[in-house]
């Protein structure tokens, strides 16, 4: 089942993009270890980490496109899962740190010793080993992503309200987590990383180790969604998304249909963020705001919703352009940002990718309507010739 | 006959004469006595001094209230020749000496040859409490209520005979009340039987605020048995006023903030609840009418200041017409082409928020900017046991009408006719000859322009920066999903329950915790009412 689940999923476009993305986690930090620093193909550390910090965002698009593009639910949330894998990563890494923080406390993170606690809080406990942390990478959003995806979709909200309810989840759960008594770190969020799995988190190999395993949780999420969507259940995810009513009176439980893609996905962005955290060095509540999902969303949309490479492509285009934009005229990153979410919506609404996979269909047709024309010519003029 | 009438005369010119020389000599030996007691002020330690004040006070004569009144100031001096009392004000290094009984300036001294006599709080209070008694006979009723309220504030049982004396004078009823208070404050403390206690108790209690509740815990402490029940009564009783009062100004706060959701979304209800456009940019027009209004005010603090106080009054309109241009562009370059795509709109105008903070912040810097109050919006008053500030005051006054005038356009002009009948259908309403686009450039515009006024109410409240609309646009969003997409009505219930809500969460779980329960609450309602508090009814909504 598995295999023909995998065969089903292996279409030319996935096949090619997973090879790709595969190969650049074996070529980029191979040109980063083994060249020499002038060496004309070095790529250094921290484009490593630049890029394995777009490749996570790729992942956060891709998620975002399994429900957007594939279900129609218009999720202005999915930053709060992404953050909330964030999170969890972070959690971790702070117990690393041990006795090693300014402070000395082998067991109390930083923040807690100034803030004067006295003990561990209780959802802190198990964060000191990996699998558990990893755990809780998928659990958290997924947990999350069911009880709210289980309320708002048993009660048919959807389309736009849908979209704003998630807006004010990740609203609640920003404003949340500045408290400083939520024991999250309150403002400063969670930084000061020293180890991941024993390796120096800043070291060389562990940079490119982490762009290694960015890309290969893309590529694994790639050949999940795709094959998700070529299957059955797949088909009828579309049919929600185009006609929610239709497919309710053909008799499938739409809401079920629906809670497991958003489930899926939010346990997606939480492993993207979990990835996210130990390239860039911190988590903080900024992570939660509404306006970063809604970014993600134009990453989405560039791309081409509706399309697997679609919102990989979009994110780093657009991520790559930022980087470019904000260093060189960051006055007008925002207007750039701006003018693309309206471009793209008036005049590119499928995207790069959809727009493109769209005129290849239509010369295929054409050519197809040729050939068709050229062969019924050919049979029309037979009987000619052989008069 | 004639000379018993002569006699007569005589001797009651005698017996006048008699009682003026009596009468005058009296009066002279007790201005001699009262110098001698103010010059007694300058001797001893501050306990001396303070039992000299007390002496003072029991005479009774106002004409000490000048001394004592310098003595408190720290004005009173004591010339070191010859030990007299003066009272004082500096003049050109030199201080120059006033008679304490007369008033009259008498000379001047260098400061070197006079002694200031020292108070400390103790003997402050001292001299207050005389003075309170003092003046509680002045025949001004203004004097008279502040030496009341002094006593009432720091009550001394030897006090208690002057209040006694002055409330059955007493013919004014606010002195009187207060003087009333006073006594029992001043009962409380004296040695008088408890029955009489137990009434001032009572009168205290009745008085409430936090005044008595601070008189009456310092009887708590020092009270027997018999009067404990009693005042823990009257506390109670003053606690439950308090808490009373305390949820008063919580809904208050409540309509506030009310007011305040109300005009940031009122537009909203327009551009999303009445055309569905999920306008993201609804923010930024809150904030550039609040722009707008700092560059009216700037223009008028340059050039014409006299007309400060109308500032808001002009930046009122232009904020409608620059911010309903804004709109009307934004409607016919880019919403048009995306009607019946609502996600597509939100992200549309999402860039169109993003190019606005941008162009905003390009233009007037990325700092706040200053909006001013004008007079007559800044200033509180007391309403019981309320403060009421002016400038939330004229917001709510202001959201109101706004509500009520757009109510009026929607329902009873023909353009709001048409609004209303393009949103209920299209078609119908395009072969009845309303042309579409125009009703719906001009409501997108109405829609903004509303927004940019209340940047202009907001501009009083909040701080005038790039973001300031930011702030604002998740906030809209819940009041006019939770009071129900399309009606107006329920935006303004929406609005302020939201408000209250929200005032009566923060005290038990903190500003931003109640924040975040309104939140999961509004998330909760809508699983439970997809389509807000005020759902329209029909197949329409299906749609």
């Amino acid at each position: 089942m598995i295999t023909s689940f995998l065969l089903k999923s292996f279409d030319r476009t996935i096949v090619i993009a997973v090879a790709v993305i595969l190969g650049l986690a074996l070529i980029v930090p191979a040109l980063n270890l083994l060249t020499a620093p002038d060496h004309p193909l070095h790529v250094p550390t921290y484009l490593v980490s630049l890029f394995g910090k777009y490749l996570t965002y790729a992942l956060l698009a891709l998620a975002l496109d399994l429900v957007w593009g594939f279900c129609g639910i218009l999720s202005l949330g999915h930053a709060a899962f992404f953050a909330l894998g964030g999170y969890a990563m972070g959690m971790y890494l702070m117990r690393q740190i041990g006795a090693r923080g300014s402070y000395g406390n082998p067991l109390l993170p930083d923040f807690m010793v100034f803030l004067n606690w006295k003990e561990l809080p209780w959802f802190w406990y198990g964060f000191d080993m990996f699998w558990f942390a990893a755990l809780m990478v998928v659990l958290v959003p997924g947990m999350l992503a069911f009880v709210f995806g289980w309320f708002a979709f048993r009660s048919r909200v959807n389309g736009v309200y849908l979209s704003i309810i998630t807006q004010a989840m990740t609203f609640a759960l920003l404003l949340a987590f500045f408290r400083n008594d939520m024991g999250f770190g309150g403002n400063n969020g969670l930084t000061d990383f020293k180890d991941i799995l024993g390796f120096n988190i800043q070291a060389q190999g562990t940079r490119a180790a982490l762009f290694a395993a960015s890309a290969v949780a893309l590529a694994l999420s790639l050949i999940l969604t795709s094959g998700m969507v070529r299957s059955k259940y797949g088909k009828i995810l579309v049919g929600v998304r185009d006609a929610e009513s239709r497919t309710r009176f053909l008799g499938y439980r739409v809401e079920h249909f629906k809670l497991f893609a958003f489930t899926i996905s939010a346990m997606m962005a939480g492993v993207a963020g979990a990835l996210y955290v130990p390239q860039v060095g911190i988590i903080n509540p900024g992570e939660f705001d509404p306006a970063n999902s809604i970014e993600v969303v134009i990453w989405t949309a560039v791309g081409g919703r509706g399309t697997l490479i679609g919102p990989i492509i979009g994110a780093v285009l657009v991520n790559g352009g930022k980087s470019v934009f904000t260093a060189a005229f960051p006055e007008f990153w925002l207007f750039a940002l701006g003018g693309l979410f309206v471009l793209v919506t008036l005049f590119l609404p499928k995207g790069i990718v959809g727009t493109l996979q769209g005129w290849r269909a239509r010369r295929k047709e054409y050519r197809k309507a040729a050939a068709d024309e050229a062969a019924r010519g050919q049979t029309a003029a037979e009987p000619v010739a052989a008069e | 006959m004639l000379m018993r009438l002569a006699y007569r005369s005589l001797q009651s010119l005698l017996v006048t004469f008699c009682l003026f020389i009596t009468v005058f000599a009296t009066d002279l030996r007790a201005e001699d006595d009262l110098r001698a007691m103010i010059n007694a002020l300058g001797e001893g330690n501050f306990s001396q001094t303070a039992k000299q004040v007390e002496a003072l006070a029991k005479t009774g004569d106002p004409k000490i209230v000048p001394a004592l009144e310098a003595l408190a100031a720290g004005d009173l001096y004591q010339r070191k020749s010859d030990k007299q009392v003066f009272l004082t004000k500096s003049s050109a290094g030199n201080l120059v000496l006033i008679d304490p009984l007369s008033g009259e300036e008498v000379g001047t001294e260098a400061s070197g040859a006079l002694a200031k006599i020292k108070v400390n709080n103790s003997l402050r209070r001292t001299v207050r409490a005389a003075l309170g008694g003092l003046t509680l006979m002045s025949p001004d009723a203004g004097v008279r209520l502040q030496a009341a309220q002094t006593l009432l504030r720091a009550p001394s049982a030897d006090a208690l005979e002057q209040v006694e004396t002055a409330l059955a004078a007493e013919t004014d009823g606010r002195v009187k009340t207060v003087l009333e208070r006073a006594r029992a404050a001043a009962l409380l403390v004296s040695d008088r039987p408890d029955g009489e206690k137990k009434a001032a108790i009572a009168i205290i209690g009745k008085a409430g605020g936090q005044d008595s509740l601070s008189l009456l815990s310092a009887a708590l402490a020092s009270a027997d048995d018999t009067l404990k029940p009693d005042i823990e009564a009257a506390i109670a009783d003053i606690q439950d006023r308090q808490a009373l009062w305390a949820a008063g100004q919580n809904v208050w706060y409540g309509l506030s903030l009310g007011s305040v959701l109300l005009l940031a979304a009122i537009g909203l209800a327009i551009t999303f609840g009445v055309m569905g456009i999920i306008n993201m940019a609804h923010g930024e027009m809150v904030m550039l009418g609040a722009y707008t209004t700092f560059v009216v005010q700037e223009v008028i603090r340059t050039s014409f200041p006299g007309l400060f106080d109308w500032s808001l009054a002009i930046a009122l309109p232009l904020a409608f017409l620059v911010t309903g241009a804004v709109g009307l562009a934004i409607e016919r370059g880019i919403i048009r082409f995306l009607y019946g795509r609502p996600l597509e709109t939100l992200l549309a105008t999402w860039g169109i928020s993003l190019i606005l903070q941008q162009a905003v912040r390009t233009i007037f810097g990325p700092t706040n900017r200053e909006v001013g109050n004008p007079s007559w919006m800044s200033g509180a008053f007391e309403l019981g046991g309320l403060t009421i500030t002016w400038n939330r005051l004229w917001i709510i006054v202001f959201a109101l009408a706004v509500f009520a005038a757009l109510l009026f356009l929607l329902k009873k002009t023909p353009m709001g006719l048409q609004m209303r009948a393009v949103t209920q259908n299209r078609r119908m309403a395009s072969s009845m000859g309303i042309r579409t686009p125009w009703v719906d450039a001009l409501t997108f515009a109405l829609g903004s322009g509303i927004a940019g006024i209340a940047g202009v109410a907001l501009s009083q409240i909040d701080n005038v920066s790039p973001n300031l609309g930011q702030g604002y646009i998740i906030d809209s969003f819940m009041v006019v999903v939770f009071g129900g997409v399309g009606n107006l009505w329920g935006t303004l219930v929406g609005a302020f329950t939201l408000g209250i809500l929200n005032k009566f969460l923060e005290p038990y779980a903190g500003a931003v915790l109640g924040k975040i329960l309104v939140l999961v609450l509004i998330i909760l309602f809508i699983q439970k009412r997809p389509r807000g508090l005020f759902a329209l009814k029909g197949r329409a909504v299906e749609a």
